[in-house]
């Protein structure tokens, strides 16, 4: 234990460092060279990747669901792309610079970047996309670049970002999904939701749309005009929509597809898999959404209102248990509000160890005394809807509050059902995962903060959660342009949350990213297969 | 002749009539399930706001007073226009066509690979009454039907696909192949091979079991006697007048069937990755996609009325002693 304490808190450090190295830096040139490959890249080849469930639409800045990501982000690009520590690396921006004072941001963009169709790129569409396109139709870009004061283009290629007070996070903003970059010519003055051209998707990015059978696959083709020389080495990728996890794991055993993502395995077919000669596996690639499963109280209700009882709770789950037996060993066991691929991570905090007597205790304490039948309270649980794993947990959880007189009743919805009751306050626990966003400020505060309890809104404060001190301190954190200041105000925050316990932090959850060993580089930066793939190459099939 | 055009007409205005309840029901009951597509896009998303989930109840007319889609709906149904997809931004009616080929491929190779191998072995089954054959038989119809179809599919392509190597394990063709012609329709076809099998098995016990009681209902009947005592070949007796006796329960069942084709298999669709309606249905629910559920709702109605008139007709046929009415 104390050397995983150590060693986050090295990654700590180190990421405080490269953030204040980066935000002192003038201009960061265009290097960061790929890993060099031991083979010989062989260029052309098709590649064939899961994607499930199917997206809706593959215009990136109107819809940012996960299967979107992973077709959509071949298709576009942000300015800036993060390596696995979250560290920018070059996008459609070669250079950037951010000045002392963290309130201007300069891009200098690629001269020789082209749409698909041909119309070159410029700080126009720069423009165009943070000022225009994103804050009408983008959640999460709306949010970012409302920190914005102005948005200049002193020339074609550059743009400069002015904020209205420092917003340390905004470098990683940026992101293809949290930024991409829509074409000015296309959009302007149309109604974006409505376009026409949404039917075929126009972006920089290496590879173009093709076709998409619905119900079946989607088809990318290379970009020829794309401007890494070389680049990208596929000829073209195909989308394979495959809606049972059974017949999934069964396709990537047969190598009829050859890359899967997020929770396209269940866990339970992961050691199978693993075991496979032609398979390897990774959970690298998922450094910038950093998941974060948790238990959501409603701690409007009685008895959740009491933070004992919230604690007890915690006391009565054994989160190893969770984390070996129910998600096979992926993911580590979390120990606050922030995951420790995140910057500011806060180790040092309370921790609460499985101990159920600590629990009864507790319950003791509060005067919950448990009747004839040893039952204490009874709770509902409004599991999440999002497969068997998490189905599995909802049940290891019934069980396992049970035994400190927690009765649960488990209310079983589906995804419409289970947001509707959520995002209104209609439930009294549920389960569920959030991203972080690369930054505390991004995806971190916005389930903590009074000013963020929406009734109606997913991904909100739901759980009506309020101590005026925490609201302060992440405040005051987003417009902190001092690193060791922010540091600071962002572990007392997390001490407090931790110690009132709005939410039952479970795992940081790792993702089984499954590569067929004919597969190169499909997983380089913080954002694993969600990246562009330029980079990524296929040994001809034997 | 005039028989059957009154019986049609009197047929055809009552069905406007529940197509129209039908319509009607349906809005009202899927409007009645918690949630709506604004949400279930919001919940995917991973992020959102109060101005995400307005624009697109905006953009999906759903900001409007229920009544008032209601009759939009139900306008436009009558013009023949089942609306858009909201989720797909598609007319639903585009959406339907695309996946009707792979489904009617499926669903009527299912359909007669089940009606001629039920009937064949329920007859053999009958004929061979107490001894070995029909034993086998039985058991083979009562594992078929009691064995949960996902799983007979999960198993036909650990077998056929990951050991043997002999079938590709999902989807409608090979993609990016190239194949045109009788190329495409071979490849089509073994991808075909396992889910209309796995599909077919399971109507094909309930075939087979109908036949097998039925004709050994008419088999010792007076009529089966005398065609017996007028010196027949058995083969004669059995297809001309045990088996059209004995038919009537199938073809009710097959009629049932055959008004639900469209429908596709959820189960087969979702194991075989299959680009069928039964999907498109089942993502529709899940996603509250109204305008496509309801499309799909409306399609199956019409052909399973369609199918109910068919059925009445065919009967006539088979046995000219029920009369169309």
């Amino acid at each position: 234990m104390s050397n995983r304490l150590a060693f986050l808190r090295r990654l700590t450090a180190s990421g405080a460092v490269a953030a204040s190295l980066l935000a002192s830096a003038a201009m960061v040139a265009a290097a960061a060279a790929p890993a060099m490959a031991q083979e010989q890249i062989q260029k052309g080849g098709t590649l064939s990747v899961i994607v499930q469930p199917e997206p809706p639409i593959l215009v990136l800045g109107l819809n940012q669901q996960g299967p979107t990501q992973t077709v959509a982000g071949k298709i576009y690009e942000g300015l800036l792309r993060y390596d696995h520590d979250l560290s920018p690396m070059p996008g459609l921006a070669e250079s950037w610079e951010v000045s002392p004072d963290g309130l201007t941001y300069t891009f200098k963009l690629r001269q020789d970047a082209k749409w698909h169709d041909g119309t070159p790129f410029t700080a126009k569409d720069v423009v165009f996309s943070t000022t225009e396109f994103l804050p009408e139709v983008h959640p999460r870009a709306r949010a970012n670049f409302s920190h914005v004061e102005s948005v200049e283009a002193p020339d074609d290629h550059t743009v400069v970002f002015k904020l209205k007070q420092p917003f340390p996070a905004f470098l990683k903003a940026f992101e293809v999904s949290s930024a991409p970059m829509m074409p000015a010519h296309i959009y302007e003055d149309t109604d974006y939701k409505q376009n026409p051209k949404n039917a075929t998707p126009i972006g920089t990015g290496p590879f173009k749309f093709d076709e998409w059978v619905k119900g079946s696959h989607i088809h990318l083709v290379k970009n020829e005009d794309y401007y890494l020389d070389g680049k990208p080495y596929l000829d073209d990728i195909y989308f394979r929509v495959i809606p049972d996890a059974a017949s999934r794991a069964l396709a990537l055993e047969t190598g009829e597809v050859d890359v899967s993502q997020y929770n396209d395995v269940e866990p339970f077919d992961v050691p199978r898999l693993e075991a496979l000669p032609h398979l390897s596996m990774t959970t690298k690639g998922y450094e910038f959404v950093a998941p974060l499963s948790w238990i959501e109280i409603n701690t409007r209700e009685a008895p959740l209102d009491d933070k004992r009882f919230r604690q007890a709770l915690a006391h009565a789950l054994d989160r190893e248990f969770i984390r070996d037996r129910i998600w096979f060993g992926l993911g580590r066991v979390a120990t606050g509000p922030v995951n420790s691929v995140t910057p500011f991570h806060e180790p040092d905090v309370p921790q609460y160890e499985y101990d159920p007597q600590k629990a009864e205790a507790l319950l003791d304490e509060m005067g919950l005394e448990p009747y004839a039948d040893g039952v204490r309270a009874e709770i509902t649980l409004t599991p999440m809807p999002y497969g068997e794993t998490w189905a599995r947990l909802a049940e290891y959880i019934k069980q396992a509050w049970g035994k400190i007189g927690v009765e649960v009743t488990l209310e079983s919805t589906d995804v419409a059902g289970w947001v509707q009751k959520v995002s209104n306050w209609d439930y009294e626990t549920t389960n569920d995962f959030v991203y972080q966003y690369g930054d505390p400020s991004l995806g971190v505060a916005r389930t903590y903060i009074s000013d963020n309890i929406r009734k109606g809104v997913m991904f909100s404060n739901t759980m009506g959660y309020s101590n005026p001190r925490v609201d302060e301190l992440f405040a005051a954190a987003a417009v902190e342009n001092d690193p060791a200041k922010r540091e600071e105000q962002l572990s007392e925050a997390q001490k407090i949350l931790v110690e009132d316990m709005p939410v039952i932090w479970l795992l940081e959850m790792e993702f089984p990213t499954f590569v067929n060993n004919r597969v190169h580089n499909a997983v380089s930066t913080a954002i694993g297969t969600s990246e562009n793939f330029a980079d990524v190459w296929v040994e001809k099939k034997k | 002749m005039a028989g059957i055009a009154s019986f049609l007409g009197r047929r055809l205005i009552k069905s406007v009539f529940i197509l129209l309840a039908i319509v009607v029901i349906n809005f009202l009951l899927v409007r009645a399930a918690p949630g709506d597509p604004a949400m279930v896009m919001a919940g995917e998303a991973g992020a959102a706001d109060e101005q995400y989930v307005e624009q697109l109840r905006e953009q999906f007319g759903l900001d409007r007073p229920l009544h008032e889609q209601l009759g939009i709906y139900v306008a436009g149904v009558a013009t023949g226009d089942l609306g858009h997809s909201y989720r797909q931004q598609r007319p639903v009616w585009d959406l339907i066509l695309d996946r009707l080929p792979p489904t009617l491929i499926l669903t009527g190779c299912a359909f007669v690979l089940a009606l001629t191998a039920g009937i064949l072995l329920g007859t053999l089954a009958a004929m061979n009454v107490g001894r070995w054959s029909d034993s086998a038989i039985t058991v083979l119809a009562l594992l078929s039907y009691a064995t949960p179809i996902y799983w007979v599919g999960l198993m036909l392509i650990l077998l056929f696909s990951v050991q043997l190597g002999w079938l590709p394990s999902f989807g409608y063709e090979s993609i990016g192949a190239g194949y045109a012609g009788w190329d495409r329709a071979v490849d089509v076809a073994e991808h075909l091979v396992l889910p209309a099998v796995t599909l077919g098995l399971f109507y094909m016990a309930v075939y087979a079991r109908l036949t097998r009681a039925s004709i050994l209902e008419v088999r010792d009947m007076d009529f089966v006697k005398t065609a017996r005592a007028k010196g027949l070949s058995e083969t004669r007796i059995v297809f001309k007048h045990v088996l059209r006796n004995a038919i009537l329960p199938v073809i009710t069942f097959a009629g049932i069937q055959a008004g639900h084709l469209i429908g596709g298999s959820i189960l087969i669709e979702t194991v075989f990755a299959w680009p069928g309606i039964g999907r498109l249905a089942f993502d529709a629910v899940l996603q509250r996609d109204y305008q496509v559920l309801l499309g799909i709702f409306f399609v199956t109605s019409v052909m399973v009325i369609v199918f109910n008139i068919l059925t009445d007709l065919l009967y006539s046929v088979v046995d000219p002693r029920i009369e169309v009415a």
